[in-house]
């Protein structure tokens, strides 16, 4: 692998077998490059094919060929579109439970992911059960349950396509200044212009299925980012660029 | 809960239980007249309290029946429901055998049970099982079968085996559904254990019955209801303290998201 990546696929392809039919290729020779500690945000249109790209980034299915590499080989953390914190765990022992599939025991798993709960806004609500927290708050737990397993790139599945708009635009500001501190590698997967605008370094887009990585934007908007970030005027001018790009692949 | 809301919640049923058990004695002792048809609530208390010895000497066989066989019902239940999980062809091959087990008459197979195991306590475990299995492990199997597809792929991409996924996500998303199937099958145990009985022992509250029943001593015949009755709702509440205990979270989940931001 290129030391400039931390994450690369090279020519991934994907093929699902239909009986009766040719087989329905999803993916076609997808090339995704991800550098540390950046923000790469993948958008194309649905049923583009995301969730079989997220899949065997996550390792949950082989591709049929091609190939996926991630730095320092301990695969991606993984947090799926919808929150699945277990409603009998309590929000601290939901955040552990990376740590705790991977053999570390229970107390000392406690230990590692107390510290993050401040800046989570969590601070609290350790003790308390899913059920007594708000949407935005039940994300961010499960953010944290994936930042807690300490692996070297996050993937993460719309990770705010649930919430109402306010308290979306609430959650992207909040990652943007916690990824300040961190400075995590995400891919983020979305279908949200404005959020892979305001969150991103780069952006790449899909073609419809099979799928590709028709086009790469390079978001050269300054950080930290905040909420003045929306008043730019080249937030706008690449919000519009990137419309224009998925209306033509859409098209 | 506090005294007050216990009150609210307990003055319905007591009200209503009075007002039954009133009634009955008015019918009983000024139209009937004839204890041996149907006693007043007071002469079936004093009946059996004047029996106590003879209820409470009954009544142990009969508890201990169905501790054992619902005991042996609930093993037998989590492994079979644990074996479908695992395994496709284990559900295909169970699931008919469990729901043609729910349709087999206790009165018919409780006399053949004594022909082949005697007297003994054996035959009345089996038919206890029989009686309670079902709910117990087709509860079970569903609450398995409704754990989240998606949870399921969060902890394989974490690297957890199928075992560990059992015992973290999948044993504990069934126990709702567990509870709801104990308690259908707690009220079957203690009836399902009077029909054995029947059936013939030595003895136990439904052998003392069919004595009550042959003397035409109708006031014992109640009072022995009466018992069964009340071991019956104690332990259904039982299964209430149970899942209070064991499932912590569900009281958040009936009072809403109280917390919010």
């Amino acid at each position: 692998m290129t030391a400039e990546f931390l994450l690369e696929t090279r020519g991934l392809t994907h093929e699902y077998p239909r009986t009766g039919q040719p087989p329905l290729q999803v993916l076609d020779a997808l090339d995704l490059q991800v550098r540390e500690g950046e923000i790469a945000a993948v958008i194309g249109p649905s049923g583009s094919g995301k969730s079989t790209l997220l899949n065997i980034l996550a390792d949950l299915d082989k591709p049929t060929s091609g190939e996926v590499h991630v730095g320092g080989g301990r695969g991606v953390a993984y947090m799926p579109q919808k929150d699945l914190l277990f409603p009998w765990r309590t929000i601290e022992d939901n955040a552990i439970l990376g740590l705790e599939v991977a053999g570390v025991k229970k107390k000392a798993a406690r230990e590692r992911v107390a510290p993050l709960f401040e800046e989570f806004g969590l601070t609290g609500f350790e003790y308390a059960y899913p059920a007594q927290l708000s949407g935005g708050m039940r994300q961010r737990a499960a953010l944290l349950r994936t930042v807690a397993m300490d692996r070297p790139v996050l993937l993460l599945d719309e990770p705010f396509g649930a919430l109402d708009s306010l308290t979306r635009t609430q959650m992207q500001l909040w990652l943007a200044e916690t990824w300040q501190r961190h400075g995590w590698t995400i891919v983020l997967v979305t279908h949200d212009i404005r959020e892979a605008v305001f969150l991103a370094d780069s952006v790449h887009v899909l073609s419809p299925r099979p799928a590709r990585v028709t086009r790469r934007f390079e978001i050269g908007l300054p950080r930290p980012r905040n909420a003045d970030t929306f008043a730019l005027p080249e937030f706008a001018l690449l919000e519009r660029e990137l419309l224009d790009a998925l209306l033509n692949v859409s098209a | 809960m506090t005294l007050g809301r216990l009150i609210r919640m307990l003055w319905p049923p007591v009200l209503l239980a009075a007002v039954l058990i009133g009634g009955w004695q008015l019918v009983a002792e000024y139209a009937i007249k004839n204890p041996e048809v149907l006693p007043t609530p007071s002469q079936i208390v004093s009946a059996g309290w004047g029996q106590r010895r003879a209820i409470a000497h009954n009544a142990w066989p009969t508890l201990r029946e169905t501790e054992l066989g619902f005991a042996f019902s609930f093993v037998l239940a989590w492994v079979l429901a644990t074996a479908m999980d695992f395994s496709p062809a284990a559900r295909r091959a169970v699931y008919p055998l469990l729901v043609a087990s729910q349709t087999v008459p206790i009165i018919a197979i409780a006399p053949l049970f004594v022909v082949m195991f005697g007297f003994g306590i054996g035959p009345k475990i089996l038919l206890v099982a029989l009686a309670t299995f079902f709910p117990l492990a087709a509860s079970l199997a569903a609450g398995f079968a409704n754990a989240d597809a998606d949870a399921d792929r969060l902890m394989r991409s974490m690297g957890a085996s199928r075992w560990r996924i059992f015992w973290t996500m999948r044993v504990p998303g069934a126990l709702p559904f567990f509870f709801t199937g104990l308690r259908v099958a707690i009220t079957y145990a203690i009836g399902g254990a009077i029909f054995a009985e029947y059936a013939g022992a030595e003895s136990g509250l439904g052998i003392y019955l069919q004595q009550m029943q042959q003397v035409f001593r109708t006031d014992l015949v109640f009072a022995t209801v009466a018992v069964i009755a009340i071991g019956s709702v104690a332990l259904f509440t039982l299964t209430y303290l149970l899942e209070r205990w064991l499932t912590p979270w569900r009281k958040h989940e009936r009072a809403g998201r109280e917390v919010v931001r």
